[in-house]
Parts: C-alpha cells; sequence; structure tokens
C-alpha cells in the first residue's frame, strides 16, 4: 500500500478499524494523488478492532521519507501504540516522524495534500492540525 | 531479594493468571465506561507472555521484567499495552538482578514516572495510576506484602466515584462516574498476584 516519492512527506494512517484507515488511504490517493508516500494499518494482532505497534512500525517503513513520515490517528489507543512505534525506531529517524492531533480521515487528506506540495513535515503537522483550531 | 528461575516461573504465571482469569470482570467493568475490550486484550497479552515460558525464566529478573513489557507492548492492542508494557520494561531497566526493598521503591518510581510520561497523566485521573501511585507510597513507607496488597484492592475501589479524564471513559464526563476503572483493576489483580508470589518466596 504505498507509492514512494522520496523528497515529500510520507503519511501513516492508524484506525482502530481497518476498513477506516484503508477508506482513509483510499481518500487520500484520489484526491491527492499518489506523489506521497502512504500507508495505513488498523486493527489488533488478532484482526479485531484496535491498533498494533508492529502494524504500526510495519506503516512507517512503508511510507518512509527522508523528509519524515505524518502519522495520522484515531482515537486513545491508536495515539498511544502510535508513540511507542516511534520510541521504537532507530534513533536517526525517531525525531522525524510526528503524531498529528487531527481528525483522522481529514487531517490525512490535508496532510497530503501539504506533503504533496514538498512542504516540510513541522508544516504538514501544522496543516492537519489546523482542522481542531 | 532474589527470585531464582524456579521463582521467577512462578511469578510470571501468577500474574498471567490473575489477569486471564478475571477477564471476563475486566471486560465487563470497560463494557461499562470504555469499548469493553480490556479484558479481551490483556488476555492476549497475557496468553503470549505465557507462550514465551519456559524460556521466559531463563532470564535474570530484568531481563525477563522487560522482556514481558516489550510483549504486552506487541500484542495487548489497546492502549494499556504500551501503558502496562512501559511499567514492566521500565521496571526491569531500573532494577539490579538481586533488589534490595529500598531498590524495588526507586525502581517503581521510575515506571510509574515513565507510565505518565507515557499516558501523559496523573493520579486523580481515573486511570492505573490511581492504583500505582498510591501502592507504591505504601511501598515507600515501609509497608509489608498485606498492606501493599490491601491498598492495592483498595485504591482501584477508590477509582470508583472518580470522574475520567484521561482515556476512552474521558468522552462519558460525568457517566464515567460510578463504575470501577477498569486498568485500575488489572492493576490491582498483578499487584496481588506479585505480592502473594513474593511473600511466599520470602516465606519458604
Amino acid at each position: 500500500m504505498s507509492s514512494l516519492r522520496p523528497g515529500n512527506v510520507g503519511i501513516v494512517i492508524v484506525s482502530h478499524s481497518p476498513k477506516i484507515a484503508e477508506g482513509a488511504a483510499d481518500m487520500v490517493r484520489q484526491m491527492v494523488g499518489d506523489a506521497v508516500p502512504l500507508a495505513w494499518t488498523g486493527g489488533d494482532v488478532d484482526g479485531g478492532l484496535g491498533t498494533n505497534v508492529a502494524g504500526i512500525l510495519e506503516a512507517i517503513e512503508t511510507a518512509w521519507s527522508p523528509a519524515g513520515v505524518a502519522i495520522l490517528v484515531d482515537l486513545g489507543g491508536a495515539e498511544t501504540n502510535s508513540e511507542m512505534a516511534v520510541e521504537m525506531l532507530p534513533e536517526d529517524r525517531r525525531a522525524r516522524v510526528l503524531v498529528c492531533n487531527a481528525p483522522v480521515v481529514e487531517g490525512a487528506v490535508i496532510a497530503a495534500t501539504e506533503s504533496s506540495g514538498g512542504s516540510p513535515l513541522a508544516a504538514v503537522k501544522r496543516s492537519a492540525e489546523e482542522f481542531y483550531a | 531479594m532474589s527470585l531464582d528461575r524456579v521463582a521467577r516461573e512462578r511469578l510470571v504465571r501468577a500474574l498471567a493468571g490473575s489477569v486471564i482469569e478475571h477477564a471476563d470482570e475486566l471486560t465487563s467493568l470497560d463494557q461499562a465506561i470504555g469499548d469493553g475490550d480490556h479484558g479481551l486484550n490483556m488476555k492476549r497479552g497475557f496468553e503470549a507472555v505465557l507462550a514465551t515460558l519456559p524460556g521466559l525464566a531463563d532470564k535474570s529478573l530484568p531481563e525477563m521484567l522487560k522482556a514481558i513489557g516489550m510483549t504486552l507492548v506487541m500484542k495487548v492492542g489497546g492502549a494499556s499495552g504500551p501503558l502496562v508494557g512501559t511499567f514492566f520494561m521500565e521496571l526491569g531497566k531500573a532494577l539490579p538482578e538481586q533488589p534490595s526493598r529500598a531498590d524495588l521503591v526507586a525502581a517503581t518510581e521510575k515506571a510509574i514516572e515513565a507510565v505518565k510520561a507515557r499516558g501523559r497523566s496523573e493520579a486523580g485521573q481515573k486511570t492505573l495510576l490511581d492504583v500505582l501511585v498510591p501502592v507504591h507510597a505504601v511501598l515507600a513507607s515501609g509497608g509489608d506484602g498485606k498492606a501493599v496488597a490491601a491498598e492495592a484492592v483498595q485504591a482501584a475501589d477508590r477509582t470508583t466515584p472518580m470522574q475520567a479524564i484521561r482515556g476512552r471513559a474521558s468522552f462519558l464526563g460525568e457517566r464515567s462516574i460510578g463504575h470501577m476503572d477498569p486498568g485500575s483493576r488489572s492493576a490491582s489483580l498483578l499487584i496481588g498476584a506479585a505480592v502473594e508470589t513474593l511473600e511466599f518466596e520470602v516465606n519458604t
């Protein structure tokens, strides 16, 4: 579930529901195209609703870009598990992955739009978060 | 305190058993104010921990605790995975192989600080910290195993009238009042199991 364009910030979508994560990724692809590295993950390790650190780490790897990765999450556990995953990354990557405080679907589309224009990670995060501002 | 291999395995089995046996209770507590998956998630995590026995108990106490924490982080699935997992991982990092009581007090304090940071939370917000923090206070002030275990049970009970500020239950606002926090209950079960095993070691 990815297309690699080094240079643009990667987007990772994390939802408790794999269907929501995949659907949000579909929206990003349709609205923004494939100019940004994109990956999604959802569900616990047994395939039920939830999130899991291994899945998030894999999604970060898939969407990896030298410009960094912005993660969009839905509810509490998705955020906590994403922060855990970021801490488990190799040290040189850790500072280049940010979890955004934004609604998962709208945030993903806006973050990807910002990224597709070549904006840096901080700007991508800011744009997504303006939804809550 | 020195735990040999047999004692370490007994500790792991007691911790896992306490959560697995109460999975239905944890789930029903979570159905009242959360998303109803706490029992299932914790059971999955501790079954995964059990699956790493007997090799797990071959590790030193600090390494064993770190491994338990990592398994919980990877397998639990909800927010409790990183929270409870972080507690075990940090405890393992901070404890020497043969900890004194003072080592245990210092290490649990570090582990609690790490849980606070992970959850960006403090005691008083209807989370597992409402058990960890008061239990640590009893331990730090010299309380014996019985006092520690009793405080764990009472502290979980005291979350019932609290209003949730962090976690899924906070969405309910005042409606979270009147139900025990499931994360506090599982923390209390784990502490009870740990105390029981360690007392057994001290007394035999």
